[in-house]
């Protein structure tokens, strides 16, 4: 079996699971109250914040847990939006954002609210130039732009989006759930969220970090916890773990530069071996650890299958493997091909053995699918 | 959905010498017919490819490209889907 889908989740990373444990023991009781076992998970809490803070390039006192990255980035958009209602109601996104972005402009459109979409090129990069106009258009409330995209990997203009929306004095909400903990988080955000399951933690931490000076305020009901930005009792545990995991992740040397090489030599195998593909994104300026590509002619869900037949767990933004039968937003916003597409996302650790054999096996099963669909030509 | 409309006369002026009837059919199915019947036609004419599943509208466009064939316009289809234009180019 090889697991080629961490741009969805990483699997717990070992060092997670032990701090787990440790804090499933000690980290237990409420940390907002008094009695020793309260201020011990506080502590605790604090520890894990303080660490996270660190490798974000926050202070602690910014960084917040949500329950997940989704929730903190509708909890992010509409907050900053709801803090900001005085400056304007107009919300710029990047067209291959998450859909978590996406989902929440859409609820702040429903609210009244107008959205930009600022559109990609080929690569899936969004237009800097693009960029940087639509910010400027007075009542702007925010802009969204992602670290790099989840699907095809091309990383964002953030540098020259962060210093346009400098200039025009509108925060910049960076989703930096690809790359946390694989590449340094670029400065100039004034919102950042991420997801701890992306980078070996446990599923069920977001990370949301309001930088001091942005004004935000909860668009949920008013609670005590996490500077009162996020309701509900705190996972202290899995802080504890999505900690450990990160601080482990950072310190793994080198395997980053080492998955980038893999994609790169799946990037060039493919669209050697197989005819009639397109490799899809950005080949250079990436993620390390994503590679998309869509096969001429070939069902996306036939292909998933006999993958997954053969023991290889990789994704597919084809309509086809959707629930809502349309194929992925970002492959449309690109123009690219979108049947027949395939997401191969490597995990820490991922073998050269197993990345070759799905290499091997990949051009013999592209042919035998088209055959089977009567293409012969 | 305005990308692909139609911008000159001339382009909506010249008729389709093939029409392939793909409507309720889903990807990669319309493709595959446009790649086996685009040979059927003269150079430079015009094949129409009907589709209502929502990938056609991003894979026939990128087909044409990735296969050199210039894709034309794309028109809305009065009762939902899309004729998209295709020429040959070779």
């Amino acid at each position: 079996m090889a697991y080629f889908d961490a741009a969805s989740t990483e699997p717990l990373h070992p060092q997670a699971r032990e701090a787990l444990l440790m804090a499933l023991e000690t980290g237990w009781a409420d940390p907002a109250r008094l009695y020793g076992s309260g201020r011990r998970a506080r502590l605790l809490l604090d520890q894990g914040r303080a660490e996270i803070a660190e490798v974000l390039g926050a202070r602690p006192d910014e960084v917040v847990f949500t329950t997940s990255g989704t929730q903190a980035v509708h909890l992010g958009v509409l907050g900053t939006l709801h803090g900001r209602r005085r400056a304007g109601r107009h919300l710029v996104v990047g067209a291959v954002e998450h859909s978590a972005v996406l989902h929440a402009a859409q609820s702040h459109e429903r609210d009244g609210g107008t959205v930009e979409t600022v559109g990609v090129g080929r690569t899936g990069a969004v237009d800097a130039g693009a960029f940087a106009r639509a910010v400027s258009a007075p009542g702007t409330a925010l802009a969204c732009l992602q670290t790099a995209n989840h699907e095809v990997g091309t990383l964002q203009p953030v540098a020259e989006a962060a210093a346009a929306c400098q200039d025009a004095g509108v925060p910049l909400l960076v989703d930096a759930a690809q790359t946390v903990g694989r590449l340094p988080v670029p400065p100039g955000w004034s919102v950042l969220v991420a997801s701890a399951h992306k980078w070996g933690g446990p599923p069920g931490v977001g990370v949301l970090a309001v930088r001091k000076g942005t004004r935000y305020r909860s668009p949920l009901p008013e609670d005590e916890r996490e500077a009162r930005r996020v309701p509900g009792f705190e996972n202290v545990p899995s802080v504890l773990a999505a900690a450990a995991a990160l601080r482990a992740r950072v310190a793994e040397a080198g395997e980053q530069e080492r998955l980038a090489a893999l994609i790169d030599k799946i990037r060039r195998t493919v669209a050697a071996t197989i005819p009639d593909v397109e490799v899809i994104g950005e080949p250079v300026d990436r993620a390390p650890h994503i590679v998309t590509f869509s096969c001429l002619y070939v069902e996306g869900e036939a292909l998933l299958r006999e993958l997954d037949k053969a023991g290889f767990s990789v994704t597919s933004g084809s309509s086809c493997t959707a629930s809502t039968l349309r194929p992925s937003h970002v492959l449309e916003a690109m123009g690219v091909l979108t049947h027949g597409n395939v997401r191969v996302s490597l995990p820490s650790g991922t073998s050269e053995a197993d990345v070759d054999r799905f290499l091997a096996l990949l051009p013999e099963t592209v042919r035998r699918i088209r055959q089977e669909a009567g293409v012969s030509w | 959905m305005s990308r692909w409309q139609a911008t000159t006369r001339e382009e909506a002026a010249q008729e389709p010498a093939l029409t392939i009837d793909a409507l309720g059919k889903k990807c990669p199915i319309p493709i595959i017919l446009l790649a086996e019947q685009i040979r059927s036609v003269p150079l430079n004419a015009i094949v129409a490819v009907l589709a209502d599943d929502p990938a056609a509208y991003t894979d026939v466009p990128a087909w044409c490209r990735l296969k050199s064939h210039p894709h034309v316009a794309t028109y809305e289809l009065p009762k939902g889907g899309w004729a998209i234009h295709v020429r040959r180019n070779y």
